[in-house]
């Protein structure tokens, strides 16, 4: 396989992946996300956002101040789920 | 598999030269990790059957059985289900037990307020653990003291303050959200981690001090995901905290201050770096620095960039160009070159998660290193209660991180009506910090903060 520029590097999503849903259409970043799963893996986001944001400044001439930031949610890490779902508590 | 006490699970592979943790999702490409602090997630591997445990920051015990984790994981069994969590309440939570939070900590704890500091690394002091070298600047902040020396004398002084009772740490532990308490309170989930299991804290707190560094910067070449490919602080993880050689010959993109200490810290370790590349067409760091390379006989390139990391599954080699004065390459200057690392330093972006989640004020800073949060001289975002120190608040030094830091533990306090000598404490620092920032190299951050300023003046007009 023909190696790759890769932005997002929990989905495997490389420079071209963004590109081509740019020229598509998906020009801000939720847009991106919700296409392409940028920034929603175990990382979330802290390798690729900044990437994708030169990527789009530099593809649609919008300054990357202008770009909001996707949302962030918790868990910002993997966690199990057995210890976030008790409904039991201690002191 | 053999390790070092004190070494975690990816320390302890790459001593035996295991760079690859893991297999990428859709193409099934062989990963190392990029940032060696938890945070890039290119390290998770199933450890004692859980899944996604960041193995850079999880310690090797005795008899422990790591598994490479290709494509999706099992789904786990019953035993991760329903632990009890706890519930703590505390005056002030700090966020991060860097230069930053330890300063912050220490400070509000000696006002007389109950202090928790959470990190999530095995051990405390952020990245001055792995800096190895004497500290710049004034002699009032430890200019010419190591770095992990200053690690030492915060944790001293840490520990005397929790055995006065008002301070607890809480290492291996991550905050994972923050929600709305009760009667103006903040609440926060943190998960902390025992033998890779791992339980919930409840934290209930008044104020909080978010001081959670930084990440290290990518860059956009072909073959940027193949192991062997680092950032630089994940580099000095690798080669100060566990005495790992990353690598035997490297190539070092970026000749900031990072770029050339690391470099420098590298050869000290007998490892061959055989360039550093700058795309900017002057030197970014210190001539002092730049200056033992050359005596070495590294060559610096400004104006060359890095467009291509070969190899099967690891790094075999790069491709260099050079750049016209537009930073565009320039046909027929494609060089290759042989090394098994690139070591990236290209700058850090200020970690803002859990501020975002606050909902407070944040702008795109350039000069801060991206998007930060607006925060007035007593580093208090627009969030009442909630505060910033070091380089999440604008990436700048240590030393300026723990002025930062020393400035948010009082006004935190003082919020809470603990007022010893507190004001005059909190002028004391805001001048400590004017001079921090005074030099010449101050100007990128006196630049930051002066936009930071006028952006939270515009705000509250």
């Amino acid at each position: 396989m023909k190696k790759k520029a890769i932005v997002c590097r929990c989905e495997d999503i490389s420079l071209e992946d963004v590109e081509k849903a740019i020229d598509e259409g998906y020009t801000d970043i939720e847009e991106l996300r919700k296409k392409l799963r940028i920034g929603m893996g175990p990382c979330q986001g802290r390798v690729c956002i900044q990437l994708v944001m030169k990527i789009l400044e530099k593809k649609t001439g919008k300054e990357v101040g202008k770009i909001n930031l996707p949302s962030s949610r918790p868990p910002i890490i993997p966690v199990c789920l057995g210890s976030i779902a008790s409904d039991k508590n201690e002191k | 598999m053999d390790g070092l006490k004190g070494d975690s699970i990816a320390s302890a592979l790459h001593a035996q030269g295991i760079k690859t943790l893991t297999k990428s999702l859709r193409y099934d490409l062989p990963r190392g990790f990029f940032c060696g602090i938890g945070k890039c997630s290119s390290c998770l591997m199933r450890v004692n059957g859980i899944p996604n445990i960041r193995t850079c920051i999880a310690p090797l015990l005795e008899g422990v059985k790591v598994e490479i984790q290709d494509k999706l994981p099992d789904i786990p069994d019953a035993k991760f289900q329903s632990k009890p969590k706890k519930i703590v309440s505390v005056d002030i939570l700090v966020v991060g037990a860097g230069p930053a939070g330890l300063s912050a900590a220490i400070e509000a704890a000696k006002q007389g307020t109950k202090v928790l500091i959470a990190d999530e690394n095995l051990q405390i002091g952020g990245q001055l653990i792995k800096q190895t070298h004497k500290f710049f600047g004034s002699k009032y902040e430890k200019a010419g003291t190591r770095g992990i020396q200053i690690a030492v004398d915060l944790e001293k002084e840490l520990k005397e303050l929790e055995k006065s009772g008002n301070i607890d740490l809480m290492l291996n532990s991550t905050v994972i959200g923050c929600y709305e308490g009760k009667k103006g309170k903040h609440k926060f989930a943190i998960i902390k981690r025992k033998n890779y299991d791992s339980i919930l804290y409840e934290v209930e707190s008044r104020t909080v001090v978010i001081a959670t560094g930084a990440m290290e910067n990518m860059l956009l070449f072909t073959g940027n995901d193949l192991p062997g490919v680092y950032g630089a602080g994940a580099v000095q993880t690798l080669m100060n905290v566990f005495g790992v050689k990353p690598g035997n010959k490297v190539i070092m993109v970026g000749a900031g201050n990072v770029g050339l200490i690391v470099s420098y810290q590298l050869l000290q370790a007998g490892i061959i770096v055989d360039r550093v590349v700058e795309a900017a067409p002057i030197i970014g760091g210190y001539h002092v620095h730049a200056a033992k390379l050359r005596r070495y006989g590294v060559p610096i390139l400004t104006s060359h960039s890095i467009i291509e990391a070969y190899g099967k599954d690891k790094v075999e080699g790069v491709v260099i160009v050079k750049l016209d004065k537009n930073w565009q390459p320039i046909k027929g200057s494609k060089e290759k070159v042989a090394c098994d690392t690139v070591c990236l330093a290209v700058g850090l972006t200020p970690s803002t998660r859990l501020l975002y989640q606050f909902g407070v004020n944040m702008e795109f800073v350039p000069e801060a290193g991206g998007f930060v949060a607006l925060h007035d001289d007593s580093m208090q975002t627009t969030v009442k209660g909630v505060f910033v120190a070091g380089d999440s608040s604008g990436i700048e030094e240590a030393s300026t991180a723990m002025v930062e830091g020393k400035i948010a533990g009082v006004s935190a306090s003082l919020l809470l009506g603990f007022n010893k000598n507190a004001k005059d404490l909190k002028k004391q620092y805001k001048k400590e910090l004017d001079r921090l920032r005074a030099g010449p190299f101050g100007e990128k951050p006196r630049i930051a903060k002066r936009k930071i300023d006028k952006l939270l003046e515009k705000k509250n007009a």
